[in-house]
């Protein structure tokens, strides 16, 4: 699997993501600058967590408008997967890639803890190593998590299968927003497109791929990545 | 080299004031410093000669009051590759690597405007570890606040935690560890202590001092503005009424240019093309141009016209004071700039030669062409102000008879109530707002160890890092409280637990950085803490071999002529050669053995149970054999790399049954211990805070006993691990989760509570 990571001015997980890919595939991702429209074919084109921008206007809005995020909605268009991380997943929702927005966490605050999710389903590229409703342990670290769409969207990405993760409690349950740490609707933590080629969630996956640091319960993801895309 | 005579005096600008008494006054300039200006000078100064002076001389760039005392302290070692006198200490790690590391406080500014005073000091360290070389990898911080009754105080935590988690957030560095405590003496002064530990090759580190005649001096980075003029002779000041008019004195961070300027510069550093470099902090183009041009023994022209500036109008006052952030100052190779200044352009900062270096020991400044500032550097370091000023030692309090501090009636209450109480509540509404786990290498994360561990990036480019096993193990340390009732003993202590943390967690200690908050020197009793800390401190470090490599003085904590606590914050770092070999404090699983290591005769002076509790603080703080330190510390440090220990806690606030209950919280499982038949009240046993003891869990108790009687350390079995309770025989037997609620829910409580 040959990936891409993007690297905006204020990114600041590429590295951790990078590492993660490289520690699954044994090869080093490409990384890719914010002004570089024009980059190698790849597999898979991740849009990594961080401030890009310095989250100047609302988070993700500035990168979502420059010039690699141009070539990355064509190649989407085209079928190539996009796996957007946090600040990622606020860019490639700016990009209208997919559906929703992010708003302030609800407490108002940066909360940087480990969640759990629950996957909501394993017919996807992205999670077809882990069993549907499978509870999973990875971190969070943001201050705009809180996923909100209108009420017809929410209908639609239901309906279709588009949730990827939600936060839940220990066992699995989803409890009056027990375990949600940004008042997130329906306490989605990430969610595809309607082709499920792009995804975008919160946490941190690539920061819970090795047993002494963090545990190893995100690292299924990259590695269904691999298989799918290999 | 000598000093070349002063061949172009300055012009007056337009509009310059005349130099009066009262001027020179408020520089924070005293009759004979002026005196002594006028001397190295041969005329009467500038306004920004003037300005120059009352910023090199105040007490946070000169360090005149302290500085006599901080010679005392012993910094050096093997492994030591610069103690002070740098941006900031570098150690050997091994393996070609370098751990390069300092705390810096930012307590005026944080007090008069708690976000940016918090956040500038996190972005002010961050740059003084990244200006070396090294690529940040953990950020600490210390942080001490008001009586939570005081109105202040919940805004002062709001604002002070909200400001680190912006900026060190945003930057991408973990933050780590630390501590909070509360108190009254903090009211009006509270303290913001940053420290940031970071990671560079042993033959790639950066230092200051200028060389190459001719060579250019390349400004970097953001724009300057009129923000935080006179930062320095601010915070040189104590407080009164006024000081949150002086809130323009404040700078404001932008922590995403200063991201860009550490990729900038360690794209740059990468290359052979930096000869000097010195992060603009403190008395920003200032101290930074001096520095330089000082350590190396260079004279320089700055062409102040030249200084990328943000706002119109400014004049050469301002802009050799102004201490906007995110700021560098280089000296480069001839004929580097181009590409240089490609790398600053695709970071999309500013990037401008505003001078070049001299042979004539001289600061020329010019304006538009004119000279209007002309000072002789060598003069303006070694004949700044020194001043040993008198001190009192403050004596020995009397030992408090434990067997007259009462029992406490409820043994389930007292343990609730020094659980929740405002020093030893848990932080987690603190740290979690802190990003402490990007870079993927936090390996003990707060709450989750004595020390907090980071994983060290293998050496080697292009390896996985899954290769590295090597773990800085880092802390910040002292009891403030000690510190007061004898300072020797509590600068002891403050050394003394560092090294205890570090060590409990399997690292060996290496070094320290230290931080010494105190109030107005110019009273004896006040300069006899600092003398007594340092005094303290000294010993400590000679007898742990754990040198001072770096650190940061900040005087005046004072208001309305009330000090502080005397407050000397030890951050200190370790290392350990595989961080699979090192041990948290969580009890996490059932039936393990629970061996106390050290010896407990119940000291209860000072301690939080007669302070929470009684309502007192007296007593003389526990003492600190620190041959008994080291020896039980590399025992203990032993059987944890020899992988005999599960979980270790050192013992420090709060004493053993305290230590229990952490460990149980963090781990969720309960743990039932029976007092040893002894001569020590039983309240004395499980709150008295001796020192040089630890609490372990581990699968062989009886081994470990026995290895400890051959190796000459107390330790006896208290008990086994398991069940829902925390109980111990006879006492005390309460639900986990009922002294977790207590404990985790005090601080969310009290700044959720209605001010």
């Amino acid at each position: 699997m040959k990936a891409a990571v993007l690297v905006f001015p204020g990114s600041n997980r590429e590295g951790d993501v990078a590492q993660a890919i490289e520690l699954v595939t044994g090869r080093r991702p490409q990384m890719v600058w914010h002004g570089d429209g024009d980059f190698e074919k790849v597999d898979l084109i991740v849009v990594p967590g961080g401030f890009s921008y310095g989250d100047y206007l609302r988070c993700g809005a500035m990168a979502a408008q420059s010039p690699v995020m141009a070539e990355v909605k064509k190649r989407a268009a085209q079928g190539v997967p996009v796996l957007g991380i946090c600040n990622g997943f606020q860019i490639v929702t700016e990009a209208g890639l997919l559906p929703g927005t992010l708003m302030r966490n609800s407490h108002l605050k940066f909360v940087c803890a480990d969640v759990h999710l629950r996957v909501e389903t394993s017919q996807s590229l992205f999670t077809n190593r882990y069993q549907a409703g499978q509870v999973i342990k990875v971190p969070v670290a943001h201050a705009e998590g809180n996923y909100f769409a209108d009420a017809d969207t929410m209908k639609r990405l239901e309906d279709r299968g588009q949730i990827a993760f939600r936060y839940c409690g220990p066992d699995g349950s989803i409890v009056d927003g027990r375990g949600n740490p940004n008042g997130s609707s329906s306490n989605i933590a990430g969610v595809f497109n309607d082709t499920k080629t792009v995804l975008g969630l919160m946490p941190h996956p690539e920061n819970a791929v090795e047993p002494m640091f963090g545990g190893t319960d995100g690292k299924a993801l990259f590695e269904g990545l691999v298989e799918a895309l290999s | 080299m000598t000093v070349a005579p002063e061949k172009n005096p300055p012009i007056k600008l337009p509009n310059e004031p005349a130099i009066t008494p009262q001027i020179v006054a408020e520089h924070g300039l005293a009759p004979d410093e002026y005196e002594r200006l006028l001397k190295i000078m041969g005329r009467t100064p500038t306004m920004v000669e003037l300005g120059i002076f009352s910023a090199m001389w105040s007490e946070h760039c000169s360090y005149k009051s302290s500085k006599v005392w901080l010679k005392k302290l012993p910094t050096k070692a093997p492994w030591v590759i610069q103690g002070p006198g740098e941006n900031a200490g570098v150690i050997d790690i091994g393996d070609g690597q370098a751990a390069i590391f300092k705390m810096e406080s930012h307590n005026h500014p944080s007090y008069i405007e708690p976000y940016q005073g918090a956040a500038t000091g996190v972005g002010g360290i961050l740059r003084d570890v990244f200006t070396m070389g090294a690529r940040p990898v953990a950020n600490l911080n210390a942080l001490r606040f008001g009586d939570p009754e005081n109105a202040k105080t919940r805004h002062l935590v709001s604002g002070v935690v909200a400001g680190i988690a912006g900026y060190g957030n945003c930057m991408g560095i973990p933050t780590v560890g630390g501590e909070t405590n509360f108190h009254a003496a903090y009211n009006g002064n509270i303290l913001v202590n940053a420290m940031t530990v970071g990671v560079a090759q042993t033959d790639k580190i950066f230092y200051a001092a200028a060389a190459g005649i001719g060579n250019p001096m390349v400004y970097v980075g953001s724009k300057t503005g009129r923000d935080g003029i006179h930062g320095a002779t601010m915070s040189s000041t104590e407080f009164n009424e006024d000081s949150e008019s002086k809130r323009p004195t404040v700078q404001v961070g932008d922590p995403f240019v200063e991201k860009l300027l550490l990729e900038a510069c360690l794209e740059l550093m990468a290359t052979d093309a930096i000869i000097a470099i010195q992060d603009m902090g403190a008395a920003g183009l200032t101290s930074s141009s001096f520095e330089m041009a000082a350590k190396g023994g260079l004279g320089l022209v700055m062409e102040l016209d030249k200084v990328p500036m943000r706002e119109t109008g400014m004049n050469p006052y301002e802009l050799m004071l102004s201490e906007s952030q995110e700021r560098m100052l280089m000296v480069l190779k001839p004929g580097r700039e181009d590409e240089a200044r490609k790398i600053f352009e695709k970071w999309e900062l500013d990037f401008a030669v505003i001078g070049h270096l001299t042979d004539t020991e001289r600061m020329v400044l010019t304006w538009h062409g004119d000279v209007v500032g002309n000072i002789p550097i060598p003069p303006l370091v070694t004949e700044a102000p020194m001043y040993e000023r008198p001190w009192t030692l403050t004596p020995l309090p009397a030992e408090l008879d434990a067997a007259k501090v009462p029992a406490p009636n409820d043994w389930k209450a007292s343990l609730l109530t020094l659980m929740s109480c405002p020093d030893l509540a848990s932080k987690s509404w603190i740290w979690h707002q802190y990003d402490h786990l990007i870079m993927g290498n936090t390996a003990i994360r707060p709450q989750g160890g004595d020390a907090a561990l980071v994983r060290v990036p293998a050496a080697s480019k292009g390896t996985a890092k899954s290769a590295g096993h090597k773990g800085l193990a880092m802390t910040s340390d002292c009891t403030p409280r000690y510190v007061q009732a004898h300072p020797e003993t509590g600068g002891r202590q403050a050394v003394a637990e560092a090294w205890r943390n570090i060590t409990a967690v399997g690292a060996r200690p290496l070094a320290v950085t230290d931080n010494m908050n105190f109030g107005n020197p110019q009273k004896p009793e006040i300069m006899g803490q600092f003398a007594g800390a340092i005094m303290g401190m000294a010993e400590a470090c000679t007898a742990l071999d754990f040198p001072v490599v770096s650190g940061n003085v900040s005087l005046y904590n004072e208001t309305e002529g009330r000090p502080i606590l005397p407050t000397p914050t030890i951050g200190a770092v370790g290392v350990i050669d595989d961080i699979a070999t090192s041990a948290g404090s969580r009890l996490d699983q059932s039936g393990l053995a629970l061996v106390l290591i050290g010896e407990t005769k119940g000291w209860l002076g000072q301690s939080i149970y007669l302070r929470e509790l009684h309502g007192r603080e007296d007593g003389a703080p526990p003492p600190v054999d620190l041959a008994v330190e080291r020896r039980n510390g590399d025992f203990v440090r032993g059987q944890i790399v020899g992988r005999r220990v599960h979980a270790c806690h050192d013992l420090s606030d709060g004493g053993l049954l305290v230590a229990l209950a952490e460990m149980c919280l963090s781990g969720g499982t309960g743990a039932c211990i029976k007092l040893p038949v002894r001569d020590v009240a039983p309240h004395a046993y499980l709150y008295g805070e001796d020192q040089g003891r630890y609490l372990i869990a581990t699968d062989d108790g009886g081994a470990l006993v026995e290895a400890a009687r051959k190796a000459g350390v107390p330790a006896v079995l208290l008990g086994y691990s398991g069940g829902p309770d925390i109980a111990v025989d006879g006492l005390l037997r309460m639900p986990l989760q009922e002294l977790l609620d207590a404990h985790e829910g005090w601080l969310p409580g009290y700044m959720n509570s209605a001010a």
